[in-house]
């Protein structure tokens, strides 16, 4: 499904270099989670492959379902079905939190050739996945995350996703500024996702959120590349000691 | 200019008006001749003109303007509302709906009985507007109106009243002026829209008496030639309300003057303005220009302005809270920004406040920006294409000027026009 070969990338602004050559590939239906020190590069992968600007890709590709990421814009990525759930949600005062939705869902729609959705229809897509993840009516009449707790952001981001149904989900340390319950909400809320025909790449800093969403792949990132790979127990193993060890083994000097 | 100077462009103008003789606001015009007289008319170098030359309101002749092809259904259309229709400043009866109304008494300033509820009111709240700071295009206006609407609401009317302006010739240039009393307890919504000519001046005397409340919504039409200046003064009572949003889209030059009185305690007084510009193909300059005065106690004041600003437009904003002493617990709020889509823009403000109480909450902001990149990644993310996700944080950014309509289906009218626009220009 989402096959990265090789990647590097430098900042557009100052030469300095981000990813050297990252390679990673995600198959249909599996969870992947990329684990690493601040710094190592995890969030940078997550703007790039969404065409966040800022960032030069100097090598390397990225192609998912056939698709050349790289190559396109980012609405573009979205409607092919690349998703992107923010660490930072964005708050957008005055563009109501249901107008948000259905833009994006109709204009993703628009841009694969289906019919946009009725207002009416529409409706009742966002309640039946709204109640599942908690959201009420306020927050989904509310301006886009205006006012919104850390944990409704997570949940609204959440809500996109199943809204627009993508192929390929990308959480960006969705698990920040959570507490126990919203972890576990949100996480449910991920789980209710998984499905056959989707895949996620998770990343995150702590091992606790691969508790509630299960990877099938942990890899770990630092300077910009990925160290290892392997099952759900090499989280365990850096919950338990850390990322030093692994640091050293490769050969990195360890980032403050 | 010289007071010579000056003196003679005031004589070449008045030279070019045709001052209606008689009738009720005869003494009034021939007062507002005398100050007119004594102020002259604005130069570049007036500190209050600084920012906005004042040269094409004050020439003899307007420049040409053409009137643009209509394209669209005008705003309002589908409102219940009586409509009172000036085509080029000309009253037109046929495309009018009957005046009567139960709780309102309409009239026409130009054939107003030499008796009515207005004669002693014509102008005064002008000339009481003309202090601290001058503003002789109003008294231009007084001394030369050569029509308007009179009204005066002693109920709560069944809809609003919405005086539409036509411009259809490329040179007119008409002056109208309007007076509006409130009496006691009594509502009223008032719709204006449309340019009403290629230089337009236009004057409106609101009287708003004690637990009245007036509600305005002004759309300045689309035409992108025409030239106006407009003055809004009002008075407003005890337990009253003044609520008043423009929304300028186009247009060469346009100056809006809002000057307001909260002389009763517990008044409110709110004033908006949505403005969008594009000088691609036009010149764009927009002038809010608002001075409010608090003299009763516990008065509230807001002012929102927003102006969005493309390809080389210019918006100025020029607004004065002044507290007077005694004003005691006054609340006075103001905020002006812009939202520069390109690099040859240009805003510049000029928030003031004089403050004579010493137990008033007074703030003013003003900012100017670009959109947020943050904002419009997070929006494409989502799969709405860039031109989209622009236009949804214009609207976005205009959120608060539009929230200032307490009425949805007119807030409703603003959006729809505000997403055509958006959508014309696009890049």
């Amino acid at each position: 499904m989402l096959e990265i070969k090789n990647m590097h990338v430098k900042l557009e602004e100052e030469d300095k270099a981000i990813l050297k050559g990252v390679d990673l590939t995600i198959g249909s239906g599996e969870v992947h989670a990329i684990m690493g020190p601040n710094g190592s590069g995890k969030s940078t992968l997550s703007y790039v492959l969404s065409g966040r600007d800022g960032y030069e890709v100097t090598e390397g590709s990225a192609v998912l379902d056939g698709h050349d990421l790289l190559d396109m814009e980012p609405e573009e990525r979205a409607a092919a079905g690349l998703f992107l759930a923010f660490q930072y949600p964005v708050e957008i005062p005055g563009v109501g939190n249901m107008t948000f939705l259905r833009t994006a869902l109709n204009a993703q729609r628009k841009a694969r050739g289906q019919e946009e959705l009725s207002a009416g229809d529409f409706l009742k897509v966002v309640r039946a996945k709204a109640k599942a993840l908690k959201i009420d009516a306020d927050m989904l009449k509310r301006p886009v995350n205006v006012g919104f707790s850390g944990g409704e952001k997570k949940r609204n981001e959440i809500l996109q996703m199943a809204i627009l149904e993508p192929r390929m989900c990308i959480l960006d340390e969705t698990d920040s500024g959570l507490d126990v319950d919203a972890m576990r909400l949100v996480s449910d809320g991920v789980n209710a996702l998984r499905d056959a025909n989707r895949s996620f790449l998770v990343i995150t800093h702590y091992q606790r959120l691969l508790d509630h969403i299960k990877p099938d792949v942990v890899h770990i990132m630092a300077d910009g590349r990925i160290l290892e790979s392997g099952g759900p127990e090499l989280a365990l193993v850096v919950e338990k000691n850390g990322y030093a060890d692994l640091l050293k083994k490769h050969g990195i000097a360890e980032v403050a | 200019m010289t007071i010579v100077e000056k003196a003679s462009a005031l004589d070449a103008r008045l030279g070019t008006l045709l001052v209606p003789a008689g009738g009720f606001a005869a003494r009034a015009r021939r007062d507002a001749l005398e100050r007119l007289t004594a102020m002259g008319l604005p130069g570049r170098r007036d500190e209050y003109w600084r920012w906005t030359n004042p040269t094409d309101f004050a020439a003899t002749e307007p420049k040409p303007a053409k009137a643009l092809a209509e394209d669209e259904a005008p705003i309002f259309g589908t409102l219940d509302r009586l409509k009172i229709v000036f085509v080029d400043g000309v009253f037109d009866a046929a495309a009018s709906d009957d005046l009567a109304l139960e709780g309102i008494e309409i009239a026409r300033l130009a054939d107003a009985p030499d008796v009515n509820w207005a004669s002693g009111f014509y102008g005064t709240l002008e000339a009481a507007g003309q202090v601290p700071v001058k503003r002789p295009f109003a008294t231009l206006n007084t001394v030369a109106a050569t029509d308007g609407v009179l009204i005066r609401v002693t109920g709560k009317p069944s809809k609003p009243v919405n005086v539409i302006y036509i411009h259809k010739s490329d040179r007119s240039d008409p002056i109208l002026h309007h007076c509006i009393r409130l009496e006691p307890g009594a509502e009223l919504t008032l719709l204006e829209n449309g340019p009403a000519g290629a230089r337009f001046n236009g004057v409106m005397e609101v009287d708003v008496a004690d637990g009245a409340r007036f509600h305005h919504v002004r759309a300045q039409g689309r035409d992108h030639d025409p030239r106006a200046i407009t003055h809004i003064f009002a008075r407003i009572g005890a337990e009253a309300l003044f609520k008043s949003f423009t929304l300028t889209v186009n247009g060469v030059l346009t100056r809006n003057e809002c000057v307001l009185s909260l002389i009763g305690d517990d008044a409110v007084a709110h004033v908006a303005g949505a403005a969008l510009g594009d000088g691609a193909k036009d010149a764009f300059h927009h002038d809010d220009t608002v001075f409010i005065t608090h003299d009763a106690l516990r008065g509230e004041s807001r002012q929102v302005f927003k102006k969005v600003l493309k390809h080389g437009a210019q918006g100025i904003f020029q607004g004065k809270i002044l507290v007077k002493p005694g004003a005691q617990k006054t609340d006075g709020y103001q905020i002006s920004q812009s939202l520069l889509m390109d690099d040859d823009c240009q805003f510049l403000g000029k928030p003031e406040l004089e403050i004579y109480a010493d137990d008033v909450k007074c703030s003013h902001g003003s900012t100017t920006g670009a959109i947020d990149e943050t904002a419009l990644f997070y929006l494409r993310s989502r799969g709405v294409p860039v031109e989209e996700a622009r236009a949804l944080l214009v609207l976005s950014f205009l959120a608060d000027a539009i929230e200032e309509i307490e009425d949805e289906g007119l807030k409703d009218e603003i959006v729809s026009r505000l997403e055509s626009w958006l959508a014309r220009h696009r890049d």
